[in-house]
């Protein structure tokens, strides 16, 4: 029997992904037609013999509960949980505190998904070369660009035992192209190895500390790396475990990328339905004689009308109560619940969020991501640059107005066009 | 009576249509530049026209031959072998201009306006002096020379080039009558009308000025193409209003839309104000049109928008593109779908692909 862990993260954890992250937490937006963590939880039910699916983050307890029941019907051989941490106890630290809620049923292997990727998530390949090469776990590698390496997590990989040999956190300079994507199988003694680390730490804490009031200093306590209670998964468990030898690589050969700030999700809903276009056709949007014209990979929801002269697509997610007057471009898009697009406008590269409205010839243009790397390109380095462009919840752009890589928090009616700003 | 055009060199100002158009043939209002002047001219007697040219192009040549068949007038090129100035193709057109004792006009190309060429001759004839300035006013006199007049006349004082200080706003709109006795004071060589001839005048007393009604505009380049065409259109609004396409169409939003009989337009359209639409354009369904002009041939697609821009001959527009900021399509210029252009200026036979969004000239 087998188990997923998801790390959810908290409400403070997704600041990158304002302003979306204002009006829905960050593993609930729809990328693909679905939140992102549905894709995690659709890809683990897929693996042999998984029974039960763990959520830890800081949320309140009933941010994830509609959601879980819904699959908790679309997928009823797993069972669903949520468990809330109430302190920051570090990436590896909330999996080490619920260790014996994990542990109940002795589940042979526990998965770990952090939630911010976007991925093809091989997961029973990860599972089979975890258990052919036996060691205590197998992370999951991709194959990044040299330059942006630095950007990553990276893992040194023996080609002919898989051995992580060595695991660094986002170096200075190259030590590999091989970049930890946020998955791993651990077998279940991972939780001793995590505890011998723990101990190790405050033998080693209680040492220092000694030395250090003989020399009449203190320890500062808010220092993360200094807190006894804290356990990091890069830092203080995977280092440790390539140190030792235990630890496999496994390169995932599918997509992946990142979705930590709210313009990646746009790249993410592409890859997503691509994916669909091969796996679940019958979930994308048809054209019909009747209906809109549909380019490419398109997910339209069954209760958004589309104007039969409207032009959708590619890789674009239309959501719930959606409406699309005559004549309206839909290109590279997230169109959220209850918007409504007047005739004539045209949405690209951009995100618009829920209730929002386009009037009459509007324009909302971002520029495409080129680069597969998750960068802050709006204020990069306090340079303004070309990004995607999002509008919050509740904004109303007036008729003709052209708002082009900007991103406008909630609420705000925009009158004249906006070129490159962020508007409060 | 006679008539002389300054028309000059290449059109420079005008590009990127006066590299595919000679400027004068370049159509304001779906008529060429200096069709609105002949037929002006013609109306107030005129029945000889010269044209100062530094360059004679075939196309040229052969309208103007209509226009003298259409009009019965005789039209003669004065083509100046080095640039003349402003006066200097006067001395060069003597022999027209001098061959009876009747006053001439002067016109500069590429001024717009209601010509109001039988009362300046009107005027003219009734001061009896050498020569009549048409004058307009304007809000900021400072960058133009201003005309000073002797106190309760209209005999002019002298000139202030650029005024530092406020003496007046009454500036010269570079349409003159003359008696043939001006040529008297002007030799073949490169001279200015306006800083070596005027000034002697006013001092001989000899140059009175008469106040332009209406609108006035030099649309020698395309920003003030585009609002010469604003304010022509709404004297049209006045004058005649036939002409203009009726506010009751569904499509015209604010008025001042000109709309060639030829032209074909789509469903769903908003069109106006300030709009002017060529002979065969073709404008599909959902189109957004203000403030901007399309020539002969032009294709506007399903869904565009475009505003303060000028889209040159057989040019195309695609679905969903929008242009704006003194966008200007040379000839044969091909905007594909969903492109935003701003502020460029298109060398003829290019297509754009992707967007432009700052404003530049796109080679």
């Amino acid at each position: 029997m087998n188990k997923a862990v998801i790390l959810v993260g908290g409400p403070s954890r997704a600041t990158r992904f304002r302003p979306l992250s204002m009006h829905l937490p960050q593993p609930l937006f729809p990328v693909g037609g679905k939140p992102i963590i549905w894709h995690q939880i659709k890809a683990l039910s897929a693996v042999k013999d998984l029974r039960e699916i763990i959520l830890i983050g800081f949320f309140e307890d009933y941010v994830f509960r509609s959601f879980l029941e819904k699959c908790q019907e679309e997928f009823p051989e797993i069972t669903f949980k949520y468990l809330r941490e109430y302190s920051q106890l570090g990436t590896a630290g909330g999996f080490f505190h619920f260790r014996d809620q994990i542990l109940r049923g002795g589940p042979k292997n526990i998965f770990m998904l952090y939630t911010d990727i976007c991925c093809s998530f091989p997961l029973n390949e990860l599972l089979a070369q975890h258990e052919r090469h036996g060691r205590l776990g197998t992370i999951m590698v991709t194959k990044v660009d040299r330059s942006s390496a630095r950007l990553y997590g990276c893992v040194v990989v023996d080609n002919e035992t898989k051995l992580a040999a060595h695991y660094v956190e986002k170096p200075e300079t190259y030590v590999s192209d091989m970049a930890s994507t946020g998955v791993f199988v651990f077998h279940q003694d991972i939780f001793r190895f995590m505890a011998q680390v723990m101990e190790q730490r405050a033998n080693e804490f209680d040492q220092q500390r000694a030395n250090e009031s003989a020399y009449g200093r203190s320890v500062d306590e808010a220092d993360e790396s200094h807190d006894v209670n804290r356990l990091r998964l890069e830092q203080d468990v995977l280092r440790r475990m390539a140190a030792d030898k235990k630890l496999s690589a496994y390169l995932c050969k599918g997509f992946w990328r990142q979705i930590k700030s709210a313009a990646s999700a746009v790249p993410a809903n592409g890859l997503y339905l691509q994916k669909a276009l091969g796996e679940n056709r019958s979930f994308l949007a048809e054209a019909k004689q009747d209906g809109p014209e549909i380019v490419g990979a398109v997910y339209i929801h069954p209760s958004a009308q589309i104007h039969p002269t409207a032009r959708i697509g590619p890789n674009v997610s239309i959501h719930a109560r959606v409406v699309i007057g005559p004549g309206v471009r839909v290109d590279d898009s997230i169109i959220l619940d209850n918007v409504h697009i007047k005739d004539n406008a045209a949405v690209l590269h951009s995100i618009v969020g829920w209730d929002s409205r386009i009037g009459m010839w509007g324009r909302v243009e971002g520029s495409p991501i080129t680069s597969s790397d998750d960068i802050d390109e709006v204020t990069h380095a306090g340079v303004k640059v070309n990004s995607i462009c999002i509008l919050g919840e509740d904004v109303q752009v007036k008729d003709e107005v052209f708002i082009r890589n900007s991103i406008v928090l909630p609420h705000k009616d925009l009158a004249s066009n906006k070129h490159n700003e962020i508007i409060m | 009576m006679k008539a002389l055009i300054l028309v000059g060199g290449f059109g420079t100002r005008l590009r990127p249509l006066t590299l595919s158009m000679p400027k004068p043939l370049v159509d304001f209002a779906n008529k060429p530049m200096i069709l609105h002047q002949i037929e002006a001219l013609v109306k107030a007697g005129v029945t000889d026209i010269v044209l100062a040219v530094n360059y004679k192009p075939e196309v040229m040549v052969a309208v103007l031959k209509k226009y003298e068949e259409k009009f019965g007038i005789t039209i003669t090129f004065s083509v100046e072998s080095v640039p003349l100035g402003t006066a200097g193709p006067l001395a060069l057109a003597r022999e027209v201009l001098g061959k009876d004792d009747s006053p001439f006009f002067v016109l500069n190309a590429d001024v717009t306006c209601e010509y109001p060429f039988e009362k300046m001759r009107d005027f003219h004839l009734a001061h009896g002096c050498e020569g009549t300035i048409l004058a307009t006013t304007v809000d900021e006199p400072s960058k133009y020379g201003v005309i000073v007049v002797h106190d309760e006349t209209t005999a002019i004082d002298r000139f202030v080039e650029k005024p530092v200080e406020y003496v007046g706003n009454r500036i010269n709109a570079g349409i003159y009558i003359f008696s043939p006795s001006i040529l008297d004071r002007i030799e073949l060589r490169p001279t200015s009308i306006e800083k070596e001839i005027f000034p002697v005048m006013a001092k001989d007393r000899e140059l009175h000025t008469f106040d332009l009604e209406g609108f006035w505009m030099d649309v020698g380049q395309p920003k003030d193409f585009l609002t010469g065409t604003c304010l022509y259109l709404s004297s049209l609004a006045k004058r005649t209003p036939e002409l203009l396409a009726p506010v009751t169409e569904e499509y015209v939003n604010g008025g001042n839309v000109l709309v060639h009989p030829t032209a074909k337009i789509g469903k769903g359209c908003k069109i106006g104000p300030n709009v002017t639409i060529g002979p065969n354009t073709i404008i599909g369904d959902g189109v957004c049109l203000q403030r901007c002009v399309l020539m002969d041939g032009t294709h506007v697609k399903d869904h565009a928008w475009v505003k303060n821009s000028i889209i040159g001959w057989h040019s195309s527009v695609g679905r969903w593109s929008r242009l704006d900021g003194v966008t200007v399509l040379g000839d044969d210029v091909h905007v594909a779908e969903g492109v935003y252009v701003n502020g460029a200026s298109v060398l003829p036979h290019k297509s754009i692909s992707s967007n432009v969004c700052e404003p530049g000239i796109v080679m």
